[in-house]
């Protein structure tokens, strides 16, 4: 590790509501350590804001290990920063010169409407799930562990799908605005497993449905989603959820 | 202080008989509650993290009426989520001897015999269960090439029990009950709030009728009604400040339900993770641990010469250049029997002892290696790939090394709090229908958890317990119709709540909510820390106090209430956080004896190693409030035990 210091100005996106009008708002910073991560130079911006009488920059984040999801950015033209495989609160300033400036917007997508500052609101990824994003199982008298054999490179790949983190940066990404990704993802997952194969058709088709109703957009086949994803989530999982919507659908 | 007063003393409701019949019997002779009933009856579940949604979902597949709230944007956010490297069961599929008995027996000594029996034999009963109940949803458990579901071994046992789902297993088992509570929330019986946070506890005629809330959003606060209440909030670490708790992660609701009446419980058994990356400045928000499955494969050790820790601290030595005989695996060296596997507390307090004598790695020196040299020439690149491929890779993305290449530099860190809500084995609080589940409560861990503990105790609550132990107390509340939200005690609560808020936004000082958390964190470090002596928890007393004082006089806070403000959300925590941390240093300086996490270097063997005063302390602490600036009065539940002889924990 070493202990250098930058400076750097940053270009915030601040809008007070989800009706208000918006615009970008220009702070400086100083001596910014190289070995902290984004979300703590965004902390340190804030803890200036407040000193200087102002209210603080709203950003979501929580677990800043990059696992849960919450932290999102648009920064410099990218979901996530311009690291790669990573979630911006993992995003570190050594990514950064002395000097560069930083352009920070919140996701942009009809689906996921501004709160305020830099924070969205995501729910309609929750009522995505709500319509069909599980197996249908109640608790209790659920079968022996070991009774259902699942050959490794199937629990593999549906645990690869599974590792999706529910952050939204493929339909930041998406110049449709389309949660294909997201759907496809646990699609796939569940699909892939014998125990979610009774009601993969149902799945599929309540997923998308909803998808639709909740005003995403359509997926052409970019790959903007899986280029920008923090947990290198495949487009074969959106390959996947076509086969399976296809075959409900004929099935109809 | 009113100690030893013998007559406060706590029935904990432990069903008769032989330990392995209890909960057996339990169900068998415990009150239900028949379907058309529980149409008519209404929970309020807080917290969505793996004990809230599984209780949410375990509730509303039952035909219960469920309101369950969450701070974050959505459920599947709750801290549970990080846990690491697996969860624990007693399937004995790897025939290496394990059993219901040995994972109780386990769970017991590891908890340093503080803990209470009957919770933790129903506890390995139901560890089977929640393996086939997750499967069943979908989760991705690792597994092998036959298709069997795959194990590997944790601290503080000498079985393979541990199931995982890469380094993901929290991510994989949350989502499951998150699926499960989706699947209620659209079949109706759930009710989602989520950007929600519990503001106090409503209690009617000595019962808990009901939560107040503020919207995260708005900023309003709102009134909610229920039969009765499940705090699944999570643990205190974050009182530490720097953690590798999440940074929402509070015990403000479990506060609330305190100054109502709930006891706390060993407030001072706090969890101190050996393998954390290590702090690299001031400007640090929260640390990252880096899962104990490492210390499977993983070698720790520290330089055998002081000049050489000397010379890497200064960067004129790379670790790779120390010769395998200048080497201590000190862990190896100490307790040969568990080696690199012994538990938490021990791995930590170790790691101490070789930085405090010159010996760490880091360049604060504090630090020591965890080294895959070995196992990657063993094993190939391959295979240590495959399994701890996304914990190097989050280690390479924060330090900017190479784990593969050179050895990772790892500290202790705050974890996990064994200590909490008061609940006897219904799971119930000192307050009747309010039940705490989880790490909220206090229940198996004793004074230290073993690793994938904590993500079996979250699911087995809220899937296998709560949902039978909390019908034994809705079953008398089936003729009492829904509340009004319009009574006098709700009317009253939310006054309550105002009053704090605004008190709080009309001091206008000038210190930040994060700059008097972070000095509360140092002072708690300090002297409430991983070695602790009387002289330093009263020091700590004394700095909290002033602490307090300068947050209720000087703390910083823009903006309105009446609005979303992330700085008052703070605020309202940090003062809970504060009492806590009042708590934590009282109860560590009444319990004088050293036990798992709670080190009072006065008490110790002449090898280091925790020395305990069963004679004088094998009881829970159980503290209540008694008002604002009263000294709390303790309580005790003497913990006999039965089943299992006690003795010194020996890893050797």
């Amino acid at each position: 590790m070493e202990n250098k210091l930058i400076n750097i100005t940053l270009k915030i996106w601040r809008q007070r509501s989800p009706k208000a009008k918006g615009a970008f708002e220009t702070y400086k910073l100083d001596g910014i350590s190289v070995d902290s991560s984004f979300l703590e130079m965004l902390d340190m911006l804030n803890e200036q804001l407040l000193e200087s009488g102002k209210e603080p920059i709203v950003f979501d984040h929580d677990c800043r290990e990059g696992i849960c999801g919450m932290c999102s950015l648009y920064i410099n033209g990218h979901p996530h920063g311009p690291d790669e495989d990573i979630t911006t609160c993992q995003l570190h300033m050594r990514k950064f010169k002395d000097g560069d400036t930083i352009t920070i917007e919140p996701w942009r997508s009809h689906g996921f409407p501004i709160i305020r500052d830099l924070m969205v609101d995501r729910t309609a990824f929750d009522k995505i799930m709500q319509a069909g994003g599980y197996i249908s199982v109640n608790t209790g008298g659920s079968a022996e562990a070991n009774g259902i054999l699942i050959p490794k490179e199937i629990a593999d790949e549906a645990m690869d799908s599974a590792s999706c983190i529910g952050c939204g940066a493929c339909v930041a990404a998406c110049k449709n605005g389309s949660a294909m990704l997201f759907v496809s993802a646990k699609v796939s997952q569940l699909a892939l497993l014998p125990q979610g194969k009774a009601e993969a058709a149902r799945r599929a088709k309540a997923m998308v449905a909803k998808m639709d109703e909740l005003g995403f957009g359509n997926c052409s086949n970019t790959g903007a989603c899986e280029a920008e994803c923090p947990k290198n989530i495949s487009i074969t999982n959106i390959a996947r959820l076509n086969r399976e919507f296809l075959s409900a659908k004929f099935k109809d | 202080m009113t100690t030893n007063k013998e007559i406060n003393k706590i029935d904990a409701k432990v069903p008769q008989g032989p330990l392995a019949e209890k909960w057996t019997e339990y169900k068998a002779h415990q009150k239900l509650v028949n379907p058309a009933n529980k149409r008519r009856l209404d929970i309020i579940v807080v917290g969505t993290g793996l004990a809230g949604a599984s209780a949410a979902a375990s509730l509303g597949e039952l035909g219960f009426n469920v309101k369950n709230f969450c701070i974050q944007d959505s459920p599947r956010r709750a801290h549970s989520i990080a846990a690491q490297g697996g969860i624990n069961a007693a399937k004995n599929y790897q025939n290496d001897g394990d059993s219901v008995y040995r994972l109780f027996y386990d769970t017991i000594k590891g908890g340093d015999y503080r803990s209470r029996e009957s919770n933790v034999y129903r506890l390995a009963e139901v560890s089977n269960n929640i393996i086939d109940q997750c499967v069943a949803q979908g989760v991705p458990f690792a597994r092998e090439y036959g298709g069997s579901l795959a194990n590997r071994s944790f601290g503080g046992a000498q079985v393979s029990r541990t199931f995982y789902a890469k380094g993901q297993t929290g991510q994989q088992l949350l989502l499951g009950a998150y699926s499960a509570l989706s699947r209620q929330v659209h079949k109706g019986g759930v009710k989602l709030y989520t950007r929600y946070e519990m503001e106090d506890l409503v209690i009617i005629d000595g019962k808990a009728r009901g939560i107040i809330a503020r919207n995260l959003v708005t900023g309003k606060i709102e009134r909610f009604s229920a039969h009765a209440v499940v705090i699944a909030t999570g643990g205190y670490g974050r009182s530490f400040f720097l953690s590798t708790n999440a940074m929402s992660s509070n015990c403000s609701a479990a506060m609330q339900i305190y100054r109502k009446g709930a006891y706390i419980a060993n407030p001072c058994f706090v969890q101190i993770h050996p393998t954390c990356i290590p702090k690299h400045g001031e400007n640090q928000s929260k640390l990252t641990l880096m899962s104990e499955s490492l210390r499977n494969d993983g070698r720790i050790w520290v330089p055998k010469k002081k000049e050489d820790a000397e010379a890497i601290r200064a960067g004129k030595l790379k670790p790779t250049q120390i010769k395998e005989d200048d080497r201590d695996y000190y862990l190896e060296r100490r307790y040969p029997a568990f080696g690199n596997l012994v538990p938490r507390d021990v791995a930590s307090r170790a790691a101490k002892e070789r930085c405090d004598a010159g010996f760490g790695v880091a360049p604060s020196g504090l630090g020591v290696f965890l080294d895959f040299a070995e196992p990657i020439t063993r094993l190939g690149r391959n295979v240590v790939e495959a399994r701890y491929g996304n914990l190097f890779q989050m280690y390479y993305k924060i330090v900017d090394e190479n784990p593969y290449e050179t050895p990772m530099i790892i500290y202790p860190a705050i974890h996990y709090t064994m200590g909490g809500i008061w609940v006897d084995y219904e799971l119930q609080t000192s307050i009747q229908g309010c039940f705490c589940i989880g790490e909220a409560n206090f229940s198996d861990h004793g004074a230290n958890r073993l690793g994938a503990s904590a993500l079996m105790q979250g699911l087995a609550d809220g899937y296998f317990v709560l949902p039978y132990t909390i019908q034994n107390y809705l079953a008398s509340e089936i003729s009492t119709p829904r509340f009004s939200t319009d009574l006098p005690e709700f009317e009253e609560a939310e006054h309550g709540v105002k009053n704090r808020v605004e008190k709080l936004i009309n001091i206008h000082g000038k210190s930040s909510v994060d700059s008097i958390h972070k000095e509360l964190g140092n002072v708690l470090w300090e002297y409430v820390g991983m070695g602790r002596t009387k002289e330093s928890l009263e020091k700590g007393l004394e700095e909290i106090k002033q602490i307090k004082e300068k947050f209720q006089s000087d703390v910083l806070i823009p903006g309105d209430y009446n609005d979303m403000n992330t700085e008052l959300e703070k605020a309202l925590r940090l003062a809970d956080f504060i009492e806590e941390a009042e708590l934590m240093a009282r109860d560590a300086l009444l319990r004088e004896e050293s036990c798992g996490g709670h080190f009072r270097e006065e008490f110790q063997t002449p090898d280091g190693e925790a020395l305990r005063n069963d004679e004088k302390f094998s009881y829970v602490s159980c503290w209540k409030y008694m008002g604002e600036d009263q000294e709390p009065e303790l309580f005790k539940e003497n913990l006999n035990y039965e089943f299992t002889k006690v003795q010194q924990r020996n890893y050797k």
